[in-house]
């Protein structure tokens, strides 16, 4: 009984730790953004390589999710004679929940495990060390470009979900339930308000810090060789995924509470 | 490579060996007086989960000086590098160089001194997204405010004392082994750093390419009157490069002296490395 309380208490303890240290990364960050010391070749660099090449992914991803969806409230809502709806429920489930999380998921699996590859690479071949001998920061030469371009892609790429998602519902609500887009359209528009879309928009910011924290912490803190360099990566998908979901849930309690 | 720092007979005075000197400008401004100790070591210990890898270290090295530290694998060389540029913070002891307690200085201060220190790891260490190029100008982009043009200039010059003109276009994948190492030095040197710390510059080399290294680093003893360290297994180097040898096993100094000594010792634990014997008091672990 004594040893399941230990393990309890020394997990408890050690996801403290964990996000204790990424606070303290992200207040590294901030202080050296405040300070003008964000390099923009570098920062544009990295929104070409996370926020652009991610794009195509993304856009399939979300809106075969938002066709799924569709294809479910659109069944229902033939059945109880609802069909306006479909298109304003398939907006929102987009706009607040299902756009900015998937965006955030194939974000951080696709460009955090990168970074926390190039990071943890980095690390092993002493590269990290001789920007530190060199009197650089590696927060500030690696870290904050990268938090800077993917804070500022994140929302493009939630929109661009939003947008190809809630398409794709009204393609499939169309062909499998035969609504019209008109009605599609008119539902959206009735039912959908401006801050669903910058509630979501918002979500993809704060997931797009905790994606660059969580990979740039894991590859800064690979341990030795190739295989340290790999559980950096898979490590930082996981815990990034895993917060992701958390965030998700808290932000969805707070932004869109039951009325 | 300049023919007065080539020597067969190791056990006479390198002749790369430098006189102290007044004030010198370098890139990054005016360099020290050679008076003072530009590097003094007190009283450190370094401990890993319990094992001890430095025990009680202090060593200082004269202005311009090299000290050569031998000893096996894993007795604490590369730590007491690490240790010298902040990489590794010792348990205890003070660390001096150019007369400041570096595991004192605020964050701001040491990165000031460690722009005067250059340090050329076991590994390249080179950014291998940037081509040699831009690795040689790095430390020149981000503390000078030297135009394009100038910048350009040092990198060829710095490639060109490492015998790598014109490549400077290429990535370091493109280069091999014995490239990469001398790409890695003529980026240390590309700011004429005060310190210079080399930590086994000539492991996994061929022994021709080796010799290359080891004249390389006494040219640029002699031209940037740096003070450094190197870590070396190869004993021709050692000899070859440095005023100094000092001997490290099991986290202490055993011996130290000159390399005419360190031929002519009978210390059971210099005799043994130099000979390469398997008996004595040096136990393989």
């Amino acid at each position: 009984m004594i040893i399941f309380f230990e393990y309890i208490g020394k997990s408890v303890l050690g996801i403290l730790d964990y996000l204790g240290s990424l606070f303290v990364l992200l207040l590294e960050c901030l202080s050296w953004i405040a300070r003008g010391a964000v390099r923009m070749k570098l920062a544009i660099d990295q929104m070409a390589s996370l926020g652009v090449d991610s794009l195509l992914i993304v856009v399939l991803t979300t809106t075969a999710a938002g066709m799924v969806i569709s294809l479910q409230l659109a069944n229902i809502a033939v059945q109880y004679g609802v069909v306006g709806v479909v298109g304003g429920g398939v907006a929102i489930a987009m706009a607040r929940e299902l756009s900015p999380m998937l965006t955030a998921v194939v974000v951080a699996g696709r460009a955090g495990s990168a970074i926390a590859a190039e990071i943890g690479t980095m690390k092993v071949t002493e590269q990290i060390s001789a920007l530190k001998c060199m009197a650089v920061s590696p927060v500030r030469y690696l870290v904050v470009p990268r938090l800077a371009a993917l804070v500022a892609m994140m929302p493009v790429l939630t929109l661009f979900s939003i947008i190809f998602g809630t398409f794709g519902g009204a393609v499939l609500a169309y062909q499998s339930a035969n609504i019209p887009y008109e009605i599609f359209w008119d539902s959206i528009v009735r039912l959908t308000v401006l801050s669903d879309v910058c509630y979501g928009l918002l979500k993809g910011v704060v997931f797009g810090f905790e994606i660059v924290l969580v990979s740039c912490y894991q590859g800064l803190n690979t341990g030795r060789g190739a295989a340290g360099v790999g559980t950096a990566t898979t490590s930082s998908v996981v815990n990034a995924t895993i917060l992701i979901f958390i965030t998700n849930y808290l932000m969805s309690l707070w932004l869109f509470p039951a009325s | 490579m300049a023919d007065d720092v080539k020597k067969e007979n190791a056990g006479e005075e390198s002749e790369c060996k430098l006189d102290a000197s007044g004030m010198e400008q370098s890139i990054l401004g005016p360099r020290r007086p050679m008076s003072d100790p530009a590097i003094s070591v007190r009283h450190i210990s370094v401990a890993f989960g319990g094992r001890s890898i430095l025990r009680d270290v202090s060593f200082d090295i004269p202005r311009g000086h090299t000290l050569a530290i031998m000893g096996l694998s894993g007795v604490g060389k590369s730590t007491t590098l690490r240790c010298l540029v902040g990489l590794q913070k010792p348990d205890s002891g003070e660390i001096y160089i150019d007369g400041k307690n570096v595991l004192t200085l605020p964050p701001n201060e040491f990165d000031k001194l460690r722009k005067r220190i250059g340090m050329v790891f076991q590994q390249p260490a080179l950014f291998d997204s940037l081509t040699i190029g831009e690795n040689v100008a790095f430390g020149l982009r981000e503390h000078t405010k030297l135009s394009e043009e100038q910048i350009q200039r040092i990198v060829a010059e710095k490639l060109s004392i490492v015998d790598l003109p014109g490549m400077a276009h290429l990535y370091p994948n493109q280069l091999s082994g014995g490239m990469q190492k001398r790409a890695s030095l003529a980026r240390t040197i590309a700011t004429d750093p005060d310190v210079i710390l080399y930590d086994e510059p000539t492991t996994g080399l061929d022994p021709i390419l080796s010799m290359v290294i080891n004249e390389l680093i006494c040219d640029l003893q002699r031209r940037l009157k740096a003070t450094s360290v190197v870590i070396t297994h190869d004993i021709r180097g050692a000899l070859l490069v440095g005023h100094q040898i000092a001997m490290l096993h099991k986290g202490e100094f055993v011996w130290r002296g000159t390399p005419q000594e360190f031929q002519n010792t009978d210390d059971p634990f210099v005799a043994q490395f130099r000979e390469g014997r398997v008996s004595g008091p040096i136990r393989v672990q």
